[in-house]
Formats: C-alpha cells, structure tokens, sequence
C-alpha cells in the first residue's frame, strides 16, 4: 500500500500577534527601567561680593562642632529638634535668617542633617557662613 | 435610470505597521533618553528626609568629593584650586547649570567650604547637596 503524499500548506508564521509582543516588550522595559533621578537638597550661594548687612536680631545662628553638636542661639540642641525650635522662631519673627557656620573639621553628613532640619522648618533663608 | 450600489470597502484598519510604529517608537525613547554618563568616585551619599528632584538632566553638572578629598569633575580630578576654572567654563557654556554635589558622608566641611568659595568665584550659585532618601 502506497502512502499519500501529504500536501503542502503554506507555511506562514502569524505575525498578528506581533504588536502584541512588540507592546508587551516596551511595557515591560518601560516599567523596570530606574532612571535614577538625582536627588539632593537645593541651595543657593550668594554671589561674589553680595553681602549686605542684617539685624542682629533678624539672625539666628546655628554653630556645628567637630564632634557633631550644634549651638543654636547660644544654646546646645540636638539634630533632631533643630526643626521644631527653628519652627517656633520663625513664627515669632518671618525675617528670620538662619546662618550655618560648621567647624572645618565638622563632618558634611551632620552638616546635610541641619539643613535638612531647617528644610523641615520650612527655612528659605539660609545663609552658610565660611567655615573659620 | 438606476445607479448601481457600489460595492462595499471594507471598513478595517490596518494593523499590519502597527509593529513599525511601535519598533519606531521604542528606538525613538532609547535614543532620546539620557542614562548615567559618568561613573564618578566612590562615595556614600548623606541621607536627608526633604530631598527634591533635580530638574533637567542637561544643565547638571556632577562634582564628586571621595572620603580622602580628591574632587572629581564628571570623570577627570582636579585641585581644589581648578574648580573655578572648569565651572567657569561650564557657567559659560551653559548659563543655567546647577552643580550637583556628591560628597561622601565623611568629608571635612573645610573641603566643602573651599568649594562653596570655589563656586562662587566661577559664580555657578546653584548648588544641589546629592542625598539618599533617608526612610525612618
């Protein structure tokens, strides 16, 4: 008994499902894709030569030591509470300006920890003074 | 005298470049969007609760500051007394740059200082201190 020859038929991949698959692809790269977005704390610097004089009593100052304590208004504070207490100032006087002054051998992550507090304060005056 | 019905077109969209469409779409976005473009040093980042974005990728210039104090600007070391040059130029080139700094956790505010002096002789005054998001 002779066997059938089988017919040929066309021999097409679907490509309707492409989109498809196309679509899925750019959702799923859309989604794991971190684009890391640089972050940080804004500041101005005032510009060369910019000083003017304040009120002494428009001006609070907030002195950071080596050892990571800070002075605020003559008086020691502890990182945390810097934006409470800078709060209620700002409520009794809004033209209050808040000077950071840090010891050279103070350490840039406390230093990031105050203005982050004032920030908390909803400071926008800050004046960072030279370190001495 | 009697008009002939014309025959009827079939009503559906083509959906054969549709691939295209999308193929052009995703070649466009990865053309356009603008990845890391500078290793940098090795720094451990500060951590801070009010942290912003940074708007426009373009007009950010990186400065690294490592635990030791070199300074890197996008990938070549300077002197601390160079800054003001190349910001200089950068401040020229592109008037509405913001320095983002990256400065390890443990530097001396000194350095910090000398470049907050450094900054405002090159009159680049936008400063964005580069910090993790701190969670607790």
């Amino acid at each position: 008994m002779a066997l059938k020859k089988r017919r040929f038929k066309g021999g097409e991949i679907p490509t309707s499902s492409m989109a498809d698959i196309a679509f899925l692809l750019l959702v799923f790269f859309l989604v794991t894709t971190t684009i890391d977005t640089e972050k940080g704390l804004g500041i101005v610097l005032p510009a060369e030569g910019q000083e003017i004089e304040i009120k002494k009593t428009n001006i609070l100052n907030c002195l950071l030591n080596s050892s990571g304590k800070v002075l605020l208004d003559k008086s020691p504070i502890e990182i945390k509470d810097i934006s409470r207490e800078v709060r209620k100032r700002l409520q009794e006087n809004s033209k209050l300006i808040i000077s950071v002054k840090a010891h050279g051998q103070a350490k840039y992550v406390d230093y990031i920890r105050v203005i982050d507090q004032l920030k908390m304060a909803n400071a926008t005056r800050i004046s960072i003074a030279d370190t001495e | 005298m009697r008009f002939k019905k014309k025959t009827k077109i079939s009503s559906e969209i083509s959906t054969a470049s549709m691939p295209d469409i999308i193929f052009m779409l995703l070649v466009f976005f990865m053309v356009t969007t603008v990845l890391r473009e500078y290793s940098g040093l090795q720094v451990t980042l500060p951590k801070a609760q009010r942290i912003e974005k940074l708007e426009g990728k373009r007009d950010v210039a990186h400065i690294w500051i490592s635990k030791d104090g070199i300074v890197s600007i996008e990938d070549k070391l300077y002197a601390m007394d160079n800054v003001r040059n190349v910001m200089y130029d950068k401040r020229a080139a592109n008037p509405r740059v913001t320095v983002s700094l990256k400065a390890d956790q443990a530097v001396k505010m000194e350095k910090i200082s000398d470049l907050h002096i450094e900054l405002r002789k090159a009159d680049a005054l936008k400063l964005n201190y580069s910090a993790k998001l701190d969670m607790d």
